[in-house]
């Protein structure tokens, strides 16, 4: 075999107190996908950017074809022929396709200024190999987000990248759009070129990738040739072994029940949806991505209007459903995306916390700060928040905003909580508070919805799995019979074994 | 197989497309403004009032080419009413201590002055992290205050200026005032830079992404600095030409023309959210206000409602673009629903 493009060896980076990598080894090759896996906070994103000179090491050595190099900026790392593509393309969108890929290194003419026929022409080149209908000329503002990847990939093309990092490039792309995707880069891999692959979806690393690596924790767990790999093996490196320890639900014997809904219809969206959800019950809801989960949850809180069906709290049926009255009736929602939905970001963590129980605290028409920061620090307290609470909320970690989002609910002493997605993009440790809390919540007699796209983390918290499928549910799973394998059964709405569903890529796979 | 598609604006020929274009409908709404007016009072088109027009339009028209380079970067620099005063001012004094001193080295010092204070300006945004919003409208007012305490109810008149400075302000070559060739040179040097070289178009790329700029390995806060050293001196030149052009000089010289600089950027195309616009635009968007008010003069408009015809033609500007932008996102939507 030939010797690695790229190698890095026993990688250690700590942001403040937080160690997230300690001793990371990792080499790609010549001529091969390599993908990397891992939960959200393996430390997957900070390796990327390791390579890609936005971040310096604490320690350890970073090779190119045997020579040690040292990436103190991204254009360096570019120079040594380290190209990264992130999630999101970073893109100047009011410039042309040429000019973004070319820009701050324009090829000049004999007088000095910039060559914009020599730019065009090398463009458009890169477009008919990769056979794509675009301009060199085409401004990327109104671009779509796969078209926006192609400008990236030629971008690091047109540097001779010698390694190629893609940082979940699949996420925000249909099925045919990531099929595209991944014929150039497999072209760029048969010209040798040594790609690394991120992604959370394990159908498209099984389709593209010669090698696999699991991350876990900050460490590599696991790497090896696709061929001594199976999804089974992958998912519990991921995981770990102490599944018991990382999802600390104790068993409660379900109470009475809190939340009745029945035969939810939204046209085009979901319909036939019934269940119930008891006191001291955390029920996970599972799906693909656009299975119509959030959905569901957002209807039942009263956001979205509901076409038919009945939500009930306890015995009473909701009429005239909005947010208010399903507050006033005792749900509480946690949004998916705490930035945009679930904080003033700006505001301090007392003035986010105190935000639902405003009228509580009103007296004569004013708000009692005495009562707004008592009710923010029994709260904040209960979830172990760290950091203070007159500080504003986009100073806090991932995990300690997401506390404050769940502390602001539990504040209105919900008796059903809805959590949609309650530990993306928050780190390890956060996480596991994240869970105990909620676990802690159920043994107090709240009846929990969780959705999440993690299946450990739903196998590892429910007592009851609901799974949707396109707009409606297709399986209701006991704790006992959840397993991964059954949930994606269900998810993917496909008969036949488990087994063969595993060869067929499906795009909008687990993310 | 990409080269074979036509553009949309070809098959529409180019002098739609030039229309489309920013600068063609400035161009097109000027000469209209032009037309109509000369229709209704032939004299609008005399000689006389064309280079009056001229000159008016010449030092707001050399600030906006600083203030281009700046909102290109999604900055704004509210500083330089308060720049030219002062360096007006100083070019005064410069002619009345020093008799005898040569022009050239007069407006070398302003510009050197402007470049001075710029500086300040440059070094609390790049580097201090202070929005150029704050920092410049502290700088508008430092600039002018010390400039009142400096000046102290004096006047430079233009008996103190010798003649030859003040030729730059009165004759012409060609039929075109000196004063408006020095600002086409600088538009011309400034079009050529912000298109033909690497540190213009990363002007255009820090205000179109500050994050995608990074990682293109731009030094942002260098380029930042860059923009209001090179505004501060421009406005250093304006403050000389605005002696050559008035000959008087008070301590509440050019005040308030920042507004009047930002409006004829904007009307000329320079998104104020950075990343778009051209200095040829900015400079037609001067010309344009300036038309308009002189339109306005010409039909006897009495002249408290000419500042809100200015503030009008601002609102249009934005709204024709916000329109704009919602076609284009139209088209884009229907042009990759079949991908």
């Amino acid at each position: 075999m030939s010797p690695p493009t790229i190698e890095l060896v026993d990688i250690y980076k700590s942001f403040g107190s937080t160690r997230v990598l300690e001793g990371v080894s990792l080499s790609l090759f010549p001529g091969e996908v390599h993908s990397l896996m891992g939960e959200n906070g393996a430390g997957k994103t900070t390796l990327v950017k390791i390579m890609a000179g936005l971040h310096l090491s604490d320690k350890g050595a970073i090779r190119m074809n045997g020579q040690e190099v040292l990436f103190r900026s991204t254009s360096q790392a570019q120079q040594a022929g380290v190209s990264v593509i992130y999630q999101e393309p970073t893109l100047f969108r009011d410039l042309s396709i040429a000019e973004n890929v070319f820009m701050h290194r324009q090829p000049k003419t004999a007088y000095g200024w910039i060559d914009y026929a020599e730019m065009s022409r090398v463009v458009s080149q890169h477009l008919n190999q990769l056979g794509v209908s675009l301009r060199p000329e085409d401004p990327v503002l109104g671009m779509s987000i796969a078209d926006q990847q192609i400008v990236e990939i030629i971008k690091a093309l047109t540097f001779e990248a010698k390694v190629l990092i893609m940082d979940e490039p699949t996420a925000a792309l249909s099925g045919e759009e990531v099929k595209r995707l991944f014929q150039v880069v497999e072209r760029l891999r048969d010209k040798g070129v040594a790609v690394m692959f991120v992604s959370h979806r394990l159908e498209e690393v099984f389709a593209i990738s010669q090698r696999i690596t699991v991350m876990r924790d900050g460490r590599v767990v696991g790497s090896g040739p696709l061929k001594e790999w199976t999804t089974d093996e992958v998912i519990r490196k991921m995981v770990g072994r102490s599944l018991e320890a990382l999802y600390p639900k104790a068993k409660v014997e379900p109470g009475k029940v809190v939340l009745r809904v029945r035969d939810l219809r939204r046209a085009g969206v979901f319909k036939g949806i019934s269940f119930e959800v008891r006191a001291g019950e955390i029920v996970g809801l599972a799906g693909l991505v656009g299975a119509g989960r959030s959905e569901v949850a957002r209807a039942i809180f009263g956001i979205d209007p509901l076409d038919s069906g009945e939500v009930s709290i306890g015995d009473k049926a909701l009429s005239n459903h909005t947010p208010q009255t399903a507050m006033a009736a005792g749900i509480g929602y946690v949004p998916e995306d705490r930035q945009q939905q679930g904080l003033v970001m700006e505001m301090t963590v007392t003035r986010n916390v105190t935000l639902t129980v405003l009228h509580q605290l009103q007296r004569f028409g004013l708000v009692s700060q005495n009562k707004e920061r008592e009710i923010a620090a029994q709260w904040t307290q209960r979830m172990q928040l760290k950091g203070h609470i007159e500080e504003p909320a986009n100073i806090l970690s991932g995990g300690n905003q997401q506390k404050v989002v769940l502390a602001k609910w539990l504040a209105t002493l919900p008796k059903l909580l809805i959590v949609d997605e309650p530990t993306r993009g928050v780190d390890v440790g956060a996480k596991s508070e994240v869970h105990r809390t909620l676990s802690q919540l159920a043994n107090e007699g709240m009846a929990i919805i969780m959705i999440s796209s993690e299946l450990p983390e739903v196998i590892g918290m429910a007592d009851r799995v609901l799974v949707m499928h396109e707009g409606k549910l297709t399986a209701e799973l006991a704790r006992s019979e959840a397993t991964e394998e059954a949930i994606m059964f269900a998810a993917t709405g496909q008969t036949g074994s488990v087994r063969d569903k595993k060869s067929k890529a499906t795009p909008n796979g687990q993310s | 197989m990409t080269k074979e598609l036509k553009s949309s604006a070809d098959g529409h020929g180019w002098m739609n497309a030039f229309v489309r274009s920013r600068v063609g409908s400035l161009v097109l709404l000027i000469a209209v403004l032009t037309v109509l007016t000369t229709a209704l009072n032939p004299r609008f088109v005399s000689p006389q009032s064309l280079k009056d027009l001229m000159l008016n339009v010449s030092i707001i028209a050399l600030l906006v080419l600083g203030q281009t380079v700046i909102i290109l970067m999604r900055q704004i620099d509210l500083s330089i009413s308060s720049i030219v005063g002062i360096t007006a001012f100083l070019s005064g004094t410069l002619f009345i201590n020093y008799p005898g001193i040569p022009s050239v080295a007069v407006v070398l010092i302003a510009v050197l002055a402007g470049l001075v204070l710029g500086t300040v300006n440059a070094a609390l945004i790049a580097w201090g992290r202070i929005p150029a919003l704050i920092t410049t409208l502290g700088t508008l007012y430092i600039f002018r205050g010390a400039n009142y305490a400096w000046v102290h109810g004096r006047q430079v008149n233009a008996v103190n200026v010798p003649g030859s400075f003040l030729a730059i302000g009165t004759s012409t070559f060609v039929g075109i005032p000196l004063l408006t060739w020095i600002v086409l040179i600088l538009l011309v040097i400034f079009a050529i830079g912000l298109r033909q070289y690497r540190v213009g178009r990363e002007f255009y790329a820090i205000g179109s992404n500050p994050t995608a700029a990074v990682l293109a390995g731009i030094n942002v806060s260098r380029r930042l600095a860059t923009g209001f050293i090179v505004s501060g001196a421009i406005a250093g030149l304006a403050g000389a030409l605005w002696l050559a052009r008035f000959g008087t000089v008070d301590a509440t010289a050019a005040e308030g023309i920042e507004l009047t600089v930002i409006t004829s950027t904007v009307v000329g195309g320079v998104a104020i959210t950075g990343g778009v616009g051209t200095v040829v635009g900015a400079v037609l968007g001067a010309l344009l206000l300036s038309v308009f008010s002189s339109t306005l003069v010409f039909l006897r408009v009495p002249s408290f409602w000419q500042q809100s015809f200015q503030g009008a033609m601002l609102l249009l500007a934005i709204a024709a673009d916000a329109y704009l932008a919602y076609r284009h996102a139209l088209r884009s939507r229907v042009k990759w629903s079949h991908v």
